[in-house]
């Protein structure tokens, strides 16, 4: 298949194309249509996150608030919370764009097993939908955090209930994908792919998968206790019976603060492609990278307590958490250095992708270094439930992890739909996600340094600016992702330009050796490894025709 | 890129295993056996709190005849060790964490209870 | 890991199990084994949380172990264990015969090891059906009868009653109950491989399933290994 000809996608049978009608998606093993019906209900769950979202920050222009009821609200922040942490940033980028990702970059024809995959993919649907049935049977005003004693309690409803099968189901889900994604990276590469020549999102993801298999289970068993607790009061958590309430802490945050690594480990794997490949330069520091991010994942583990400080933990535990957690810091900022060694001198192309990730560094960086303030016993207790831990881990899970999404969707667009996005909209829209990001969580910061708690529905007046512009913020926010969605949907219309094999000029597999989009099967010859950030043996046709591999054939 | 006729496959997969000779087979399980009696008989001796110890000790060591010879981990490639362990050190990690944690307030909880104990 | 029938030119001999996107079946069962074993990872935390709950109430309250013990009957516990023992042999033994082909005693370490695996659960429900009989239960609702308390031993009956005793038989009924939905897993996982087995699907170069099968039973040997001298014996 030559340059010139658009990929598979001009209807020589790509995956899109090679079997049609709705039971071959639903019955798909194809890794691919898999990260696209990930994809899709991905999108649905930040929409429904951030419809909850919109509905709080209007609740919260006035001080005395006024648009719901006080138990109305807790209902909003807790599905708020829930929907976005488990349905939305812990799968969204592993299993959307992962799926899809992994075996082209690995030069497979599929993961290790698939079936298991799309078993993975009804897991989290069926964990999505109970969320969804929540709301129906009189939602869930806990928190995402679940505490007991309160929600425990007989009087809570059903909501809690179905709520802990939900989350059981889509961590299973979870758990499948992991791992799928560490034995295919271990055994399916060519016999010239070494562990040092993967590309550095395939590190992200093996780090990822690490912590899928080995926290999500202590989910799962706090889910089922829970369960179980409130229908046949066992006496593991509920003081009444004899239980223990901080025990539930312990075993909430041995999976909930790894998870928040399963969140940005992928995240910064995208950052590593995405910087490398608009630098036009190789990537800086590649092992240390790679290194890293293993760290990440092992120390991850040995953190959990600093979401605990108050809660009644002893001072030795305290001690040794408020320590480690300084630990963790450190392999993320070795990243960041080496992301901006990979800019110093490079030709930067100012493209959507890059426009994203350089937003990541800025959001990215203070989201890091406002954790340092919140894992440092002296200065955690004046702040913790107030605003700035809103503030915080929205800037590292939104800021940083949604956005690398953003990123990770428009550099990967061309190759999973064969279309080219609009540049403009694509500008706009990053720009827009940028500025209304900022608007709405700086101020969140400021207001949590001056006191006001999270999580209540009125706030002293002091307070009204700061959470007026967070408003504002929150609408400007949507109007850039609005755009965002419209930019990428109208790229499939029948006007959308078609997209070359390697438009981007990257060196990785699924730009090197399969058309966009790629074939079922992925390669029409297995592929034989390549050095993922060697951009001299590539060359530019045009930016139609996309780049070539320098003897002149492209896949 | 080439196109010979046969793929290479893939990171050189293991020959395949031999099986487990019989004697290996019935030697673990008689161990097993062995071991089930000796934890019981010693389960009869009061040595207080070693008791525990003793218990998960031989069960450690039942645990890891399983393994090493039922799940012919001893004959298998490494990393299926390492993944193994790795999945213990974390349970270890977890279980020792949180008892010293739960230990170092139980007097608080213990006088709080008894406080609350004369009023009900 | 069984296969969708491929036969792909040029590949090492055309087995009807290969799947399409395995390059030869040594790296299907490479690839398999691994998976499995990381599946195990995953059970062995999820396990875990459970033996967290053990450790923190054992170590807060050793009264209530010592004591509830003894409501517990070592001869049955016991019993399982060499039950479960020998369904781990069986089954690593029909790994065995796959691998030298002998199709006989494959089908009959296969059927041995669910019959074991049956009797654990009928010596199990024995086991529950008698304590739930006298009301010991879990948690609140425990109300043992004056039989079952009878039936403790002398020195016992003297000693103070320890407060919250239902949460021993809590982490007892959920551990157990846990372990005890993982044997009737196995138990399905065993079926299917005993009609696969009788249709000769297995065999020296296909056997993945069997292996596969078999580590997951010997991790629900393994977990017993651990759940009875935990609660029958201390």
């Amino acid at each position: 298949m030559s340059a010139v000809e658009h990929g598979a996608g001009a209807g020589g049978g790509s995956y899109l194309t090679s079997e049609r009608g709705l039971r071959s998606w639903l019955l798909t093993v194809d890794h691919k249509r898999i990260g696209v019906m990930y994809l899709g209900v991905i999108v649905g769950t930040l929409i429904l996150g951030g419809v909850f979202a919109l509905a709080l920050r209007l609740h919260l222009w006035n001080p005395a608030g006024g648009l719901v009821s006080n138990d109305t609200y807790n209902k909003l922040f807790t599905l708020h919370g829930a929907v976005m942490v488990f349905l939305f940033v812990i799968p969204g980028i592993p299993s959307a764009l992962g799926n899809f990702v992994l075996p082209l970059q690995v030069g497979a024809k599929d993961v290790a097993f698939p079936r298991v995959n799309l078993l993975s993919f009804y897991l989290y649907l069926a964990g999505a939908v109970l969320f969804l049935v929540t709301l129906v049977v009189g939602g869930l005003d806990t928190g995402w955090t679940l505490y007991p004693p309160y929600s425990l309690e007989g009087s809570r409803g059903l909501g809690i209930l179905i709520a802990l099968v939900g989350v059981f189901l889509a961590g299973f889900s979870s758990i499948l994908t992991g791992v799928n994604f560490i034995a295919t990276i271990h055994k399916l590469r060519p016999p010239d792919m070494g562990w040092f020549d993967l590309p550095l999102f395939l590190w992200a993801l093996y780090a990822t998968a690490i912590i899928q298999i080995l926290a999500t289970p202590v989910l799962g068993i706090t889910a089922a206790l829970g369960f179980m607790e409130r229908i046949f009061h066992l006496g593991i958590f509920m003081p009444e019976y004899g239980g223990d309430p901080v025990l539930f802490q312990h075993f909430f945050w041995f999976y909930s603060h790894p998870a928040v690594y399963i969140m940005i480990l992928p995240a910064m794997g995208i950052v590593s492609e995405v910087v490398s490949v608009f630098s036009r330069k190789p990537i800086f520091g590649y092992r240390f990278i790679a290194m890293s991010s293993l760290a990440i994942a092992v120390i991850g583990f040995l953190v959990w307590g600093h979401h605990m400080f108050v809660s009644g933990q002893s001072r030795w535990a305290n001690v040794i958490f408020s320590f480690l957690t300084m630990l963790v810091a450190i392999p993320s900022a070795i990243k960041v250095f080496n992301w901006l060694a990979t800019m110093y001198k490079g030709v930067i192309i100012l493209k959507t992708p890059m426009l994203y990730v350089l937003s990541f560094f800025a959001i990215f960086g203070v989201g890091g270094l406002t954790g340092l303030f919140l894992g440092a016993l002296a200065t955690d207790i004046p702040l913790h439930d107030t605003y700035f831990v809103v503030a915080h881990f929205h800037f590292v899970m939104v800021g940083a992890v949604m956005i690398a999404f953003l990123a990770g969707v428009h550099y990967w667009w061309p190759k999973m739909t064969g279309r080219m996005y609009d540049e403009r909209l694509g500008t706009i829209s990053a720009v827009l996600v940028f500025l209304g990001f900022n608007l709405t969580f700086i101020p969140q910061f400021l207001s949590g340094i001056g006191g006001m708690p999270r999580r209540y529905a009125t706030y002293a007046a002091e307070f009204t600016t700061q959470n007026r512009v967070s408003t504002v913020g929150a609408f400007v926010l949507t109007a850039g992702l609005v755009i965002a969605l419209y930019g990428l949907l109208a790229s499939l219309g029948r006007s959308g330009r078609r997209a070359p094999a390697n438009p981007w000029g990257a060196a990785s597999l699924e730009w090197s050796a399969a058309a966009s989009p790629p074939s079922h099967h992925n390669f029409d010859t297995p592929p034989r490894g390549v050095r993922p950030y060697d951009f001299s043996v590539l060359r530019k046709v045009s930016e139609e025709a996309g780049w070539v591999n320098a003897g002149g054939e492209a896949p | 890129m080439d196109h010979h006729a046969a793929p290479p496959a893939g990171p050189p997969p293991q020959a395949a295993p031999p099986a487990l000779p019989a004697s290996v087979l019935l030697g673990t399980a008689g161990a097993l056996l062995a071991l089930t009696a000796v934890t019981v008989a010693s389960s009869r001796l009061d040595l207080g709190s070693f008791n525990v110890v003793l218990a998960l000790a031989i069960a450690g060591l039942k645990a890891s005849l399983v393994a090493m010879f039922f799940m012919h981990l001893k004959y298998e490639n490494r990393f299926q060790a390492v993944v193994f362990v790795s999945a213990l050190f974390f349970v270890a990690l977890f279980i020792g964490f949180v008892v010293f944690d739960t230990m170092q307030y139980q007097p608080e909880v213990r006088a709080a209870t008894e406080a609350a104990a004369p009023a009900r | 890991m069984n296969g969708t029938a491929t036969t792909r030119p040029g590949s090492a001999g055309p087995s009807p199990f290969l799947a399409g996107h395995f390059r030869s079946m040594g790296e299907q069962l490479d690839t398999s084994k691994l998976g499995l074993w990381l599946f195990l990872a995953s059970e062995l935390l999820f396990f875990g949380g459970l033996f967290v709950a053990y450790a923190v109430y054992r170590a807060n309250h050793p009264e209530l172990f010592h004591y509830a013990h003894h409501f517990l009957d070592w001869r049955m516990g016991g019993l399982n264990t060499l039950v479960l023992i020998g369904s781990s042999l069986t089954a690593a033994w029909a790994v065995r015969s796959a691998q030298l082909g002998r199709q006989g005693e494959l089908r009959l370490m296969l059927l041995a090891t669910l019959l074991l695996a049956s009797l654990f659960l009928v010596v199990k429900y024995f086991e529950y059906a008698h304590k739930l009989h006298h009301g010991v239960f879990w948690g609140a609702a425990y109300h043992p009868s004056e039989e079952i308390l009878a039936s403790l031993p002398a020195a016992l009956r003297a000693a103070p009653v320890p407060a919250h005793l239902g949460t021993f038989f809590s982490i007892y009924f959920l551990m157990t109950g846990l372990h005890g939905i993982h044997v009737l897993v196995g138990m399905g996982l065993y079926l299917w491989l005993i009609r696969r087995a009788g249709r000769g699907h297995f065999g020296p170069g296909y056997y993945v399933p069997v292996d596969a099968v078999a580590l997951y039973w010997h991790l629900v040997d393994m977990i017993w290994i651990f759940l009875f001298p935990l609660f029958y014996l201390i």
